[in-house]
């Protein structure tokens, strides 16, 4: 019965035919599909990490410049601000010392415009008493003509008549 | 994790296996079965030619032989069966082993047109049963091409072998040569059968197939440049990926970029043979990884690899052990050298059985359309047949292809650990 059963098992017998033909089609399968398909395939993969490699690199890059940015911003905003700061105080600054120039210089035309007027002053006072000094110089003048032509009567007459003169000059 | 998978998966292996054993033991009792034949064809050379006895009567309808049907359908062949009594020619490259002479063309010079398969003619001895190339024993049958009567078969202790009547006379018929030594019922005969046969045709299908599936990779490589894979080129990729990262680099190491290639070639090859023959209709069925001499091509080719890549370490490992003593180095040597052998031979027995066992199951289950109907005496029988054999084919074609990838798998990861051993660096 097991002969019987074996009778007909040929896959079982090492035969040479199939044998080589199984040898040479592998061989030439795995020198070439499966070199092949490895290079490749090794390529590709070599490829995508690459790529995957540049990806990140980039994204990175793009990241740090984004931050690098982000801090030029808040410098500038910084920046900006310190410099409206600087430029009220400046305008404050400026405010202020025109006015103080303004008060100073009024105070100076002030003066000067007292010193003048006290300058005319002086010299319409000397004036006054220059033309005083003349016109006493010149009542003299005439009161002593007068009392020159008159010829004066008695002392007493003369006393009045000098009091008289005075009282008519200081009136001037 | 790992070891676990692998611990599981040499059970598996161990189990799968086991049929094979039990067949190899049975194996045993056909040499004295062959002993006869041999003796049967001393007398036929002494002059008594015919006394073996055939006709073409058409034979009576016996029990239906599901083993017989299985073996036909898982064994090699010099015709595609197609469907029916439709067969597809093959170019057939037979070598006479004493003449030195080759005998090439196709297999449909042999007219097996609407016969079975069975060839009614004979070219030099050369005759076609079955769509398998046999030749006529008797060295004094006409080597010219002749008209044969019909295909019959003789029977010897129970033993059926097929034969033809020629002008009415019976000549028995002998089959390629194997080499078993007639340990499994074949040996040396007349011939060898260097054709292109069913399994070959099946292999070429598969190199090509799988490089029209490469070259569309690369296509699509070209064309997805940069962009993330889809379709064939995922998958491809996956499993490559995984062969180079769950087989390769673990058993390998440092220079498993070198063995890629033929580890690659050894997944995808035998993962498409097993996957091709369970397709039960042509251009499938071809039983390629459960027929011997394929795998052990595959495994004479991954022998050849290893033994040739292994470094002095592994020499001097193998022929004489550093490290322990003299008298186990004795013992050690011929077990290590043992192992040179044994290791090619298991990944080659592995692999036959598994394949084999799981189309062996298939047939069988089919066959039992034929043993409930009672070959068509009773319909009842053999719808219950038709049922059973649905239900049951359904749920092995499952296993089946689980059993291709875990093969397939296996195979490779066996290969790579015999890699591994063989360029592991001295520590």
């Amino acid at each position: 019965m097991d002969a019987m059963f074996l009778s007909g098992f040929t896959v079982i017998r090492p035969e040479p035919g199939l044998l080589f033909w199984t040898i040479v089609i592998f061989v030439a399968f795995w020198l070439t599909v499966g070199r092949g398909i490895i290079r490749m395939i090794a390529n590709m993969m070599k490829e995508r990490e690459e790529g995957i490699q540049r990806s990140l690199d980039e994204a990175k890059r793009v990241r740090e410049e984004m931050q690098q940015l982000q801090a030029q911003n808040e410098d500038l905003l910084a920046q900006a601000q310190e410099e409206r700061t600087q430029i009220l105080a400046q305008a404050k600054a400026a405010k202020d010392s025109i006015i103080s120039e303004a008060r100073e210089q009024a105070k100076e035309e002030a003066r000067r415009i007292i010193s003048t007027a006290k300058e005319q002053i002086e010299n319409m006072k000397t004036g006054a008493i220059i033309e005083l000094k003349n016109q006493v110089g010149s009542i003299a003048l005439e009161v002593a003509a007068k009392v020159l032509e008159k010829d004066l009567a008695s002392d007493a007459q003369q006393v009045e008549f000098v009091e008289k003169l005075v009282n008519e000059m200081e009136l001037n | 994790m790992r070891i676990r998978t692998t611990g599981i998966l040499t059970c598996l292996m161990l189990a799968l296996s086991w049929p094979l054993w039990a067949q190899h033991e049975g194996g045993q009792h056909t040499a004295a079965a062959h002993e006869a034949e041999a003796a049967t064809e001393e007398h036929a050379q002494e002059g008594e030619a015919h006394h073996a006895t055939c006709s073409c009567e058409p034979k009576e309808e016996g029990e239906f032989d599901v083993a017989a049907v299985a073996f036909h359908h898982i064994g090699d062949a010099n015709a595609f069966h197609i469907w029916g009594d439709i067969y597809f020619p093959l170019p057939v490259m037979l070598y006479d082993r004493q003449g030195g002479k080759w005998d090439v063309m196709m297999s449909s010079r042999f007219d097996y047109k609407h016969n079975h398969g069975n060839g009614r003619k004979a070219i030099n001895r050369y005759v076609l049963v079955e769509g398998v190339v046999y030749r006529v024993a008797d060295e004094h049958f006409p080597a010219e091409e002749v008209q044969v009567d019909c295909v019959s078969e003789t029977e010897h202790e129970g033993e059926k072998h097929p034969a033809i009547v020629y002008k009415g006379q019976c000549y028995e018929l002998e089959a390629k040569t194997t080499w078993d030594g007639g340990f499994t019922g074949g040996g040396p005969t007349s011939f060898y059968d260097f054709s292109i046969t069913k399994n070959v045709f099946t292999m070429l299908l598969v190199f090509f197939l799988l490089g029209w599936m490469f070259v569309s990779v690369r296509k699509a490589y070209q064309k997805r440049q940069g962009m993330a894979p889809t379709g064939l080129q995922n998958l491809v990729e996956l499993m490559i990926m995984f062969i180079q990262e769950e087989v390769a680099k673990p058993f390998i190491g440092k220079h498993y970029f070198r063995y890629m290639p033929f580890l690659i070639s050894l997944f995808f090859f035998i993962l498409a043979l097993n996957l091709i023959g369970q397709i039960p209709f042509f251009p499938g069925s071809g039983n390629v990884t459960g027929n011997i001499s394929a795998t052990a091509g595959l495994a004479l080719v991954t022998a050849f690899r290893v033994y040739t890549s292994a470094n002095k370490h592994y020499w001097e490992h193998v022929f004489w052990m550093p490290g322990v003593p003299a008298w186990v180095k004795v013992i050690l040597t011929p077990v290590e050298m043992l192992g040179l052998l044994i290791k090619p031979f298991t990944l080659m027995l592995r692999l036959f059985a598994n394949i084999t066992a799981g189309h062996v199951v298939l047939i069988s289950f089919v066959g039992l359309i034929f043993i409930f109907g009672k070959m068509g005496e009773s319909i009842a029988g053999a719808t219950a047949g038709i049922f059973s054999a649905f239900v049951l084919n359904g749920f092995m074609m499952a296993i089946e292809v689980l059993v291709a990838l875990i093969q397939a798998f296996v195979f490779t990861l066996l290969a790579a650990s015999y890699l591994g051993d063989a360029t592991q660096e001295a520590h």
